[in-house]
């Protein structure tokens, strides 16, 4: 080796080097990725997957509700009062003749649709209060925390129980209830993330562009609370599901003859010492949903904290 | 045991960590031995297993990491597969580790005495008054002010340097034959840390204990290593004693580590910085062949073929390269030449027609101190205020640079967060193009938002995580209409490419890139409004020194073709003095000394300046150890001292006139100022 060839070095060449993939193509991968990136992370942990099946079986039940019962929620076969299971009827019938499996899963229809629906008011009226008092602070935060901090002072189903007394019971003001039930609790973890997130670098680059302050909060500080965001409003449904429930078997829930879970114990619990069906059947899809649903959003966090 | 053994010898150790896409090799084939008194430092980019090597030997590696193979000899007896109870018993006794962020290696629930005697109880068998006692002793050694005091509170009442010292006290308690320090001085000020390596120096000396020293800046390690060895990737590429690895380095890598760094002695426009190309491969994905080829700019088709096995040259000295020295001496010579700029004094380029851009008078920045009572709500306790900045004064003018040097916590954050808006100044004028602009940003002119933009400190926190690159530029593209809306892509593409990113980059996430090319994304968002002013808050400080390298260089360039205004705020004064024209040196919100960087480097200082200039560590081990140290802390600046703020710090102090009048301003000429009772004869002049 001579100093005349060092003079002239030659170029790294990686031994793979392919031509540049389009930008279209760089964008779909990417998509993939990050898809594959996600089914990796819940694949890793068993409760997570076992969660999402519970969740799954519960979303195909209400899906193919009509298909899957022989009987409708509402028809009575009046041969067959409180009869537990046989061919005909798989989960056997309730006080007034009813197919409990068809109440079961056209329930199911009801719990995920009210469910989802009002924990995603709660969070529209959370983000709208702790997104702000976060970002603010002063007098702004302390206003609105302590008029939640009032809220958050009634026992849950208290308020549930005002409120729906007050308003009548209807699945639209179930879902009124909740999302005010809720909503402190999404406003006080919003505000906490924010305040973190107001102080990164990339919130001063967006104000030195003289972004104003909504902008800042909608598109710099949202989309980086959406982690912890994503595991509470599972974990949140979860709940809702059960003072759904809570709220059935009080009779401030969905008006019968709706089939709702709360309202079958409801009903059925004065006849369980002749009929355990309708009860069973009925807590048994709450427990379970419930369950996968929490150890969904549990799997999912502890997964994605673990090597960190 | 062996007494004639080294105190640590380490053969061939692999240490892999388990993740979710399986084990990754950080450390490979590692081979070292320190001898009593003998102080090894470790040194290379972050990433590169240096401190996986260091929690190896204590087996801290947490619950995903291992050592795979090799062996750990302690004074010749094997600590690999040692049980959790044998280890416990050497830790803390024989071995002893120092951390590097001082502030989370101490309880804050516990006072430092109880700490302290933990270690002699558990160890010892010391009864509490005895082990106090000792501790006591220990304090004194580390010539820690005030020793009884300390030993009685908690940590959170101590310094940086306090707690450090405290640290160190700790870990030679019970005179360990091992010392291992993990990045020691990195969390603390420069004039602190010239400080501590005194300390570290002289008590291995004294205590003849063997040491390995982990640390990313080479000047440091020079200050205190006798041996060193460069790691890359996982791998030692070069071992040696600290003078042949300083004056005649024979790895690419660590001659290119030489070239990037700044020199605290060579004025702006003089030298060119020499990044290292690339970024550290992440072991989980090792090129063939020579781990360091895809970024040695001497590479040849035969590096990817053969992986270089550590060869010793000379006795000590050994490489991990195939090349020789011989191969060298040409090459260097050519670097020498292509480092060096022709003098062409860019200081007079435009000074006599250039305008003032900032005009910054007597700008006061206050924070108010939340009241103790609820009585200070209804007007019964006097309002106190944090004095982050005050009545600080000067100007800069078109195309030239004012660096803003000090330690932390003198306000010099404060000022310039002040200046962009992002703070609210309490008192005084801020003029930006003839346009006063002393109020937040909410508040102001759009014009005056896009001709003053900002570069950040933190690369990880620059940069939305949740955009890619490309919008992210583009957003403040829109925002001032700088292009037409069907440009936008085009335009952004080629500020991607004035960074020195190709267009690949416009689709990337935030966490698909380095620091470094974080930063330079950072740097194209700031230059899409084509500003005439640019504040850099501690551009480099969180950067690998390669790196740092580019990001100067870029903003350099950036300043030549744009004719930018800049000002960089910086604790490094090598940078400052790389890239600066005027400085104006800060302590406890007040500007200390201010005037052209040269004449600043080349007259008499501020003590406080002088001090500053001495702690900077210089990459070499013959450099002199410097006559001026700074004790104590920087005062509350809730209550600053009367006078002179840096009374109770100064060396040079002369008497209740520091105490009890504000300094005047003394004119060096040549717009040098210094604010000082001191006559300017008496004033030293640290460059010579």
């Amino acid at each position: 080796m001579t100093t005349e060839n060092l003079a002239a070095p030659q170029k790294f060449q990686p031994p793979n080097a392919s031509k540049i993939p389009s930008r279209l193509k760089i964008a779909s991968q990417d998509f993939w990725n990050n898809l594959k990136e996600l089914a990796e992370l819940i694949f890793s942990s068993p409760t997570a997957v076992i969660g999402l099946f519970i969740v799954l079986l519960w979303v195909a039940v209400a899906l193919f509700a009509p298909l899957i019962s022989a009987h409708t929620p509402l028809e009575q076969d009046y041969k067959n009062i409180n009869k537990p299971p046989t061919a005909l009827h798989v989960l056997g019938t309730d006080n007034l003749g009813r197919d409990v499996w068809a109440r079961v899963a056209f329930g199911a229809r009801t719990i995920l649709s009210l469910g989802p629906l009002s924990v995603f008011v709660a969070f529209l009226v959370g983000l709208i209060l702790g997104l702000p008092a976060g970002y603010y602070g002063g007098w702004i935060d302390e206003t609105v925390m302590r008029a939640l901090d009032a809220l958050m002072a009634f026992p849950t189903i208290l308020l549930y129980m005002i409120i729906i007394s007050a308003l009548g019971p209807s699945s639209f003001n179930v879902v009124i209830a909740i999302a005010i039930g809720g909503a402190p609790g999404i406003a006080r973890l919003v505000r906490a993330l924010t305040m973190d997130i107001r102080t990164r670098e990339y919130v001063a680059a967006a104000k030195l562009r003289g972004d104003p302050d909504f902008m800042i909060m909608l598109r710099e500080i949202l989309p980086n609370c959406r982690g912890p965001l994503i595991v509470d409003f599972l974990l949140r449904i979860g709940y809702a599901a059960f003072y759904i429930g809570t709220l059935g078997f009080l009779g401030l829930g969905l008006p019968p003859p709706t089939p709702d879970w709360g309202g079958m114990v409801q009903e059925g619990h004065s006849h369980m010492t002749t009929n355990i069906w309708p009860v069973l059947s009925a807590t048994m899809a709450i427990v379970t949903l419930v369950i996968g649903l929490n150890m969904f959003a549990d799997g999912l966090r502890e997964e994605s904290m673990r090597y960190q | 045991m062996d007494q004639t053994a080294p105190v640590l010898s380490v053969n061939h150790l692999a240490v892999s960590y388990k993740t979710r896409k399986g084990d990754i090799d950080a450390v490979r084939d590692v081979t070292f031995t320190i001898n009593q008194g003998e102080n090894l430092g470790l040194v290379g980019e972050s990433g590169c297993g240096k401190s996986t090597v260091a929690f190896a030997m204590v087996n801290f590696l947490g619950p995903n990491g291992r050592v795979t193979k090799g062996d750990i000899l302690f004074k010749g007896q094997q600590l690999r597969g040692r049980s959790e109870e044998e280890l416990r018993l050497l830790r803390g006794a024989d071995i002893s580790m120092v951390y590097q962020e001082p502030m989370s290696a101490l309880n804050p629930s516990m006072q430092i005495q109880d700490q302290m005697a933990e270690s002699l109880i558990a160890h010892r068998g010391f009864s509490k008054n005895d082990a106090y006692a000792e501790s006591l002793e220990a304090l004194k050694k580390v010539y820690m002010p005030d020793a009884e005091g300390v030993l009685r509170r908690y940590s959170h009442q101590l310094s940086g340097g306090q707690q450090q010292r405290v640290l160190i006290a700790m870990a030679m308690l019970n005179n360990p034959a091992l010392l291992i320090m993990d990045e020691p001085t990195t969390a603390l000020d420069v004039t602190v840390e010239a400080a501590v390596l005194d300390l570290i120096a002289e008590l291995q000396k004294k205590y003849n204990t063997a040491a390995l020293y982990i640390s990313h800046n080479l000047g440091v390690v020079a200050r205190v290593s006798h041996k060193v060895a460069v790691m890359y990737a996982g791998e030692i590429v070069e071992l040696g004693t600290a003078d042949e690895i300083f004056h005649n380095p024979i790895h690419p890598y660590t001659m290119g580590l030489m070239r990037c760094l700044p020199d605290v002695d060579a004025p702006k426009g003089t030298r060119t910085l020499h990044p290292i190309p690339g970024r550290v491969p992440s072991p989980a994905n090792l090129p063939s062949g020579c781990i360091f080829a895809p970024r040695c700019e001497q590479f040849r088709s035969e590096c990817s073929l053969e992986h270089p096995a550590l060869v010793e040259l000379q006795p000590g000295h050994q490489v991990r390269c195939l090349r020789r020295p011989k191969d060298w001496e040409g090459v260097r010579q050519i670097w020498k030449m292509a480092d060096i700029l022709k003098n062409q004094a860019p200081t007079e380029r435009n000074e006599a027609v250039a305008e003032t851009v900032l005009n910054v008078s007597s700008a006061k920045v206050y924070y108010p101190v939340p009241f103790k009572t609820v009585g200070g709500l209804f007007g019964m306790e006097k309002r106190q205020y944090v004095h982050a900045s005050d009545d600080v004064s000067f100007s800069v003018k078109r195309g030239r640079t004012l660096g803003i040097v000090g330690e932390s916590g003198c306000g010099k954050s404060t000022i310039a967060k002040a200046i962009v808006g992002l703070e609210p100044i309490y008192q005084g004028q801020v003029e930006f193009l003839n346009v006063d602009i002393s109020k937040q940003i909410n508040k102001r002119g759009i014009d005056s938002i896009r001709e003053l933009q900002m570069v950040f400190q933190d690369p990880n926190g620059v940069l939305n995580p949740s955009y890619t690159v490309g919008d992210q530029i583009a957003f403040s593209l829109k925002r001032f209409h700088t292009v037409p809306a069907e440009q936008v892509r085009a335009e952004v593409e080629r500020l991607l490419r004035a960074v020195k990113l190709d267009d690949s980059y416009y689709n990337r996430l935030p966490r698909q890139l380095s620091g470094g090319e974080k930063q330079r994304v950072g740097i194209a968002r700031a230059i899409s409004t084509n500003p005439a002013m640019i504040v850099c808050d501690e551009p480099v400080s969180a950067l690998d020194v390669s790196v740092q390298a580019a990001v100067l260089n870029l903003l350099v360039e950036i300043q030549n073709t744009r004719n930018t205004t800049i000002i960089l705020i910086s604790h490094d004064l090598s940078s400052v003095r790389f890239f600066s024209d005027d400085v104006a040196v800060m302590y406890l919100g007040r500007i200390v000394e201010i005037g052209p960087c040269e004449t600043i480097y080349h007259s008499p200082n501020h003590p406080y300046t002088t001090a500053l200039l001495a702690a900077v560590p210089r990459p070499d081990p013959d450099a002199p150890p410097s006559r001026v140290r700074l004790g104590g802390r920087v005062p509350s600046a809730v209550n600053p001292p009367s006078g002179c703020r840096f009374h109770t710090r100064c060396p040079f102090k002369i008497g209740p006139i520091c105490e009890q009048q504000e300094p005047s301003k003394i004119d060096m000429g040549a717009g040098h100022f210094i604010y000082c009772h001191l006559s300017p004869e008496k004033l030293i002049n640290s460059a010579a």
